[in-house]
């Protein structure tokens, strides 16, 4: 565990954590279904979930921060783009399509992954590709418990991702400036996708995502750069072919298929050896940590990359 | 134009007026990043500010001659004081960087001006900016009789490493950088047509004669 500094935060601000900790004590005390209409977002509701094992025991990043400083190009390039151009994102319903070489190939209704598979509370770090960092308490369910579902084939050596195209709802997704190629594409090899750690969350702080986190369905790989977190999931599909990354097109010697977090390997324009991690409390309450190799999760997932050059498959 | 009947003390007026206006934004973000008001990243949030006006001061440096030439507005008078603001906005720019941003960690600052080439270019940007801060005095401007001049069109390679530094410190280059990189752009290629415009203009006014 790595020791870092815990910011100085004015009581004001340790409040929210306070009643978040204590929420299933203040949810048994609200009567009813009816209660949950006083959540805070609009469209946000309250999830059941079950305790996992991989609680982290750091400092939670303010939901505040969590929910408005996001890279989701859908919605715009700066950070505070999706929480203020999300708001026309309908997210329900949803479905999302699992196939390729799998036996079983299926659509899947979000309701009803979220009956399927009990929702795990999970505190991860993030470490985005740009060397700053966030604790986050995701709620979800493993990604191998879907693949499970459809059974794949001894072929299949590499799981496929693909975000959503709704340029209606979008506004990043229209008009004559585009950053990104859409829809937004990801991969992962299947031992990763199928690595406990893998998740995909439905919610974060107790709640269902917000737009602006990738709702209403994402993929969280703690141990890899942010961005591989393909947000708005709807189609997944098994191959036998290494998938083609968004930003690993767009610049290939910036940003690798693997991308695990490794403060070895420099970003071609900027250190990786340390992060930002996000604070509370103004310009004071930012600190900067050491970046640890995948992210702090080397005991769980090193073995997967065992005799790999980590620099060459950056 | 009108302002040339102004007397000394509203012109020197209107010069602190730009001071302290030009400032202005720096301080009131400074505070905003110190009392929590800049959001989750109020760290990278001023530093990229920060960066962004020095463009911005900059362009407004280098746009005080074409619009003289063009009969739209004579600002010479400004103009010392728009050159210093880009200096104090780069060298704010990097002091967030140095303290806030990287810590005061040395050795990971002489690392990224190194290593980085959009660190490089934008560390070199600064340096060159120093003599022309520090010779922006009118006892210099004395001293150095024509050379002074020449000294101070360093300012363009200065444009032109920032207008790069800027196109290499963002992830994607979206319409903020086509704006900010295009007037650059436009006034670095005003200065190499310039000679021939002068000259056309001059022959022009010749033949009226
Ligand atoms: C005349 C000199 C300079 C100019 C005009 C300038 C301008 C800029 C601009 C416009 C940006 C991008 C802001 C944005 O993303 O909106 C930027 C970013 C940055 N600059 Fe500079 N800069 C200068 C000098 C320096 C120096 C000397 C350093 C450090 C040694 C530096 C380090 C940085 C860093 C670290 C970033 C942020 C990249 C990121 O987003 O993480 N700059 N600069």
């Amino acid at each position: 565990m790595p020791s870092f500094k815990v910011p100085k935060i004015p009581s004001s601000e340790i409040t929210p954590q306070r009643i978040y900790a204590r929420r299933r004590e203040i949810l048994g005390l609200m009567a009813g279904g009816a209660a949950l209409a006083a959540a805070p977002s609009a469209f946000a509701a309250a999830l059941k979930t079950v305790p996992s094992p991989y609680r982290l025991d750091e400092e939670l990043t303010p939901r505040e921060s969590v929910t408005t400083y996001n890279n989701f190009y859908e919605f715009g390039t700066d950070k505070g783009d999706p929480a203020a151009n999300s708001g026309t994102f309908k997210p329900m319903p949803w479905t999302v399509e699992v196939g390729g070489m799998v036996a079983k190939p299926k659509t899947f209704g979000l309701e009803d992954l979220m009956k399927a598979y009990p929702i795990e509370e999970r505190i991860y770090r993030m470490r985005c590709v740009e060397a700053w960092s966030m604790v986050i308490p995701w709620n979800g369910f493993p990604l191998a418990s879907l693949l499970k579902a459809v059974e794949p084939l001894g072929s299949a050596k590499y799981v496929a991702f693909e975000s959503v195209v709704r340029p209606e709802e979008m506004p990043g997704q229209t008009g004559g400036f585009q950053p990104l190629p859409w829809p937004y594409v990801e991969g992962l090899r299947l031992d990763e996708a199928m690595h406990p750690l893998t998740l995909l969350a439905v919610g974060l702080y107790g709640e269902t995502l917000p737009n602006q986190n990738g709702a209403p369905i994402r993929l969280v790989v703690p141990w890899k750069y942010g961005f591989k977190g393909i947000k708005s999931i709807v189609k997944i599909t098994l191959t036998d072919k290494q998938p083609p990354s968004t930003w690993n097109i767009l610049a290939p010697q910036e940003y690798g298929f693997y991308s695990n977090v490794n403060p070895a390997v420099d970003h071609p324009r900027w250190s990786q050896a340390t992060e930002r991690r996000i604070g509370t409390g103004g310009f004071f309450g930012t600190s900067r940590v050491d970046t640890l190799p995948f992210n702090g999760y080397a005991d769980d997932v090193a073995s997967l990359y065992a005799g790999m050059d980590l620099k060459a498959n950056f | 134009m009108a302002p040339a009947k102004l007397s000394p003390r509203a012109q020197s007026a209107l010069v602190w007026a730009v001071y302290a206006v030009g400032l202005a934004p720096a301080l009131w973000t400074f505070w905003l990043g110190a009392s929590n008001q800049l959001g989750a990243d109020p760290v990278k949030t001023f530093e990229r500010f920060l960066g962004l006006w020095t463009i911005r001061f900059l362009i407004l440096t280098l746009a005080i001659t074409p619009l003289r030439d063009l009969g739209l507005f004579n600002g010479l008078r400004y103009r010392r004081a728009l050159g210093l603001l880009a200096f104090y906005y780069a060298a704010l720019h990097f002091l967030t960087y140095a303290v806030l941003d990287q810590t005061m960690v040395l050795s990971a600052i002489v690392a990224d001006v190194v290593k980085r080439p959009f660190i490089t270019f934008g560390m070199i940007a600064l340096t060159l900016l120093v003599p022309l801060a520090v010779t922006s005095n009118n006892a210099s401007i004395r001293r150095l009789g024509s050379r002074w001049s020449s000294l101070h069109r360093l300012v363009y390679p200065v444009a032109a490493l920032g207008a790069l530094h800027y196109s290499m410190a963002v992830k994607v280059l979206g319409a903020e950088q086509y704006i900010h990189i295009g007037l650059l752009v436009l006034l670095l290629a005003y200065r190499i047509a310039r000679p021939r415009l002068m000259e056309a203009k001059r022959q022009k006014r010749r033949a009226a004669a």
